[in-house]
């Protein structure tokens, strides 16, 4: 890693020259809400003025940018009675900018699952190598809790890394790629005083959250939870429309659909994401459906996040985002089902009876 | 057609319509880039907006619209027995559609209204599943093209056929749209099915259930939302009502 420090109008410079020169995505503000409070997507800019570098948070993560909602796996084509599969991933160079610390965190997160494993996602891999980030920190909102799963700070995964120390940029440059980029650009080694006001902004940004959820032990608490009543009355609540894992930065599970095109000539392959909580998740040929109660459902989501599955090495995915909670129309969220489950368990302590006495 | 060495027959189709707008069946003819393509499928035996042959050799029947009148029931019963696959097209024919608007009104003061003195017959606007057998049901006010394209050849290459189970939430989340509930908006997308690619939400404009209901919905949680929204049970019941596929849960309490 190389820091350095840049003002703000000469970063306004280089983010100008990188997405002119290059497919780019930023935040930008696609709506008011009825409160009149600004709404941010990450949008495709081609210009510095596009992006809205003060913004708060995106309704939905940078996920579909590395992992599409819809993704053409392959190809088919069929001729003489036989067909040929076509495999294509090839992907164009993108330029992501401003990710939070939680939105790398969640990237890495999604490396580990879709190239650590036994069979590592191709598709994935092309795009991630292909995509530069540009990291940009932020005060949380009074519901993020990022900090409770520890994804507040973020030290790989990006390309570059801006921390706001006023009218300048502390940078983290992480790749070679960043470092021929930024030279063209007027930078300056970090001075004792940078150095102090970027420990200020960290230690700033730390003691801001308002929420805080406790997870420490919390894959076996979930584990002993399994039959909690807890998971049907938040379940009832649960409109299954999916919208959580959408716009969540890493709930990868997706179905698997062939079509056949209207020429009947060819045919193709698609990954759609999907979600747990949606109604035929876990059907199966026949129509059996392991999962027909949106308990059980809403239940694995939450299993899938905080205890962890071996398919992700039993790791928490969660990042803290809270976009989940912020999405649900029935009000939803992970700190109030967690803290539900922990106040469930906690009270049931009065009641255990007593361990048998050694005979 | 010739398709992996099998011989696929284009399907023998004949498209009717009862009381309804007849923009579904336009739909066949819209998409033009595909047209040709999906022309090919089909051996139209009997649709007066493409062709003014007509025959009575049909496998598949489209049906669309709703039913209002007597003699509308024995021309349905009579493609009933003609047909080996009877479809279900549009919100009309599956639920009634927005003709059933008229079902909780007077027939003497919806006859006057419109009418005047003349003398017309009418009655409730029914399912076409209220008098026959539907084998598939397309729903949506229009039917969605590229859908029923999917729908063709599935029954051509004779693969699954299948609709979206789950509500439009979930394409509209994926067109990055701002949630219209956030702009003080009702939508019916978190109950209604899927399939539609959330085009009304995309341009701004709330779901009205075209599609009727996704599977499995969890209305007691929907009415609870609408109603924190400022909705009361009698607007929600309105705003259901709209193409008539709610009907299961109109005297659902909430």
């Amino acid at each position: 890693m190389i820091y350095k420090v840049i003002s703000k109008p000469e970063f306004r410079a280089f983010i100008e020259a990188l997405v002119t020169a290059n497919t780019s995505y930023g935040p930008r503000q696609v709506d008011t809400d009825s409160h009149g409070e600004p709404i941010y997507q990450f949008m495709p800019v081609s210009s510095a003025d596009d992006i809205a570098f003060d913004y708060t948070v995106t309704t939905s993560s940078a996920k579909h940018l590395l992992m599409p909602f819809r993704d053409e796996l392959s190809r088919f084509s069929f001729s003489d009675g036989d067909w040929k599969q076509q495999v294509d991933y090839e992907t164009p160079p993108i330029v992501l900018i401003g990710l939070r610390p939680c939105d790398i965190s969640a990237i890495n997160i999604l490396d580990e699952v879709m190239l650590k494993g036994a069979y590592p996602s191709p598709y994935y891999l092309a795009r991630r190598k292909n995509t530069f980030i540009i990291g940009m920190d932020h005060l949380p909102l009074p519901d993020c809790f990022c900090k409770s799963m520890n994804r507040h700070t973020v030290n790989h995964g990006f390309s570059l890394f801006c921390s706001d120390i006023g009218n300048r940029y502390y940078l983290s440059i992480n790749s070679a790629k960043a470092f021929s980029c930024l030279k063209e650009f007027c930078l300056t080694d970090p001075s004792y005083e940078d150095n102090c006001l970027l420990i200020e902004r960290r230690k700033h940004i730390k003691q801001s959250f308002e929420t805080n959820i406790e997870v420490s032990g919390l894959p076996v608490f979930l584990d002993v939870e399994f039959d909690s009543p807890i998971w049907q009355k938040w379940g009832d609540k649960c409109l299954s429309c999916g919208s959580c894992a959408m716009v969540c930065p890493t709930c990868y599970c997706y179905s698997v659909e062939e079509r056949f095109d209207l020429d009947l000539r060819g045919s193709t392959r698609e990954s759609h994401l999907y979600s747990c909580n949606l109604v035929d998740f876990a059907q199966v040929a026949g129509g059996h459906n392991f999962r027909p109660r949106n308990g059980d459902r809403l239940k694995y989501r939450y299993y899938h996040h905080y205890r962890g599955f071996s398919a992700n090495d039993n790791q928490q995915i969660c990042v803290g985002c809270n976009r989940c909670g912020r999405t649900c129309l029935a009000d939803i969220n992970p700190k109030d089902v967690i803290n539900d489950l922990r106040l469930e368990g906690e009270s049931c302590v009065t009641c255990v009876s007593p361990s048998p006495a050694k005979a | 057609m010739n398709h992996l060495g099998f011989k696929l027959d284009s399907i023998k189709i004949g498209s009717f319509d009862f009381t309804c707008c007849e923009g579904c069946q336009l739909q066949l003819a819209n998409r033009e880039s595909s047209l040709p393509d999906f022309l090919a499928l089909l051996d139209i035996r009997n649709f007066r907006e493409i062709s003014s042959e007509r025959h009575d050799d049909y496998d598949i029947a489209l049906v669309e619209g709703s039913i209002t009148r007597s003699d509308e029931i024995r021309r349905l019963k009579t493609i009933r027995q003609k047909a080996k696959v009877l479809v279900a097209y549009g919100s009309c024919a599956c639920f009634g559609g927005v003709n059933s608007r008229k079902n909780p009104i007077p027939q003497e003061e919806l006859i006057r209204e419109v009418y005047g003195d003349k003398h017309i017959e009418t009655m409730p606007s029914m399912r076409i599943a209220d008098f026959v057998q539907v084998d598939y049901s397309i729903p949506g006010c229009p039917v969605s093209k590229k859908e029923v394209e999917q729908i063709v050849v599935g029954l051509v290459t004779r693969s699954l056929v299948s609709l979206p189970r789950f509500p439009v939430c979930v394409e509209c989340k994926q067109r990055l749209n701002t949630c219209l509930f956030d702009l003080g908006e009702i939508c019916l997308g978190p109950v209604t099915r899927a399939g539609c690619d959330a085009v009304c939400p995309s341009g701004k404009t709330p779901c009205l259930g075209c599609r009727g209901p996704a599977d499995d919905i969890n209305f007691p949680a929907f009415s609870q939302l609408v109603h924190e929204q400022g909705l009361s049970t009698e607007e929600m019941r309105e705003k259901l009502a709209f193409y008539n596929g709610f009907t299961d849960y109109h005297d659902h309490e909430g």
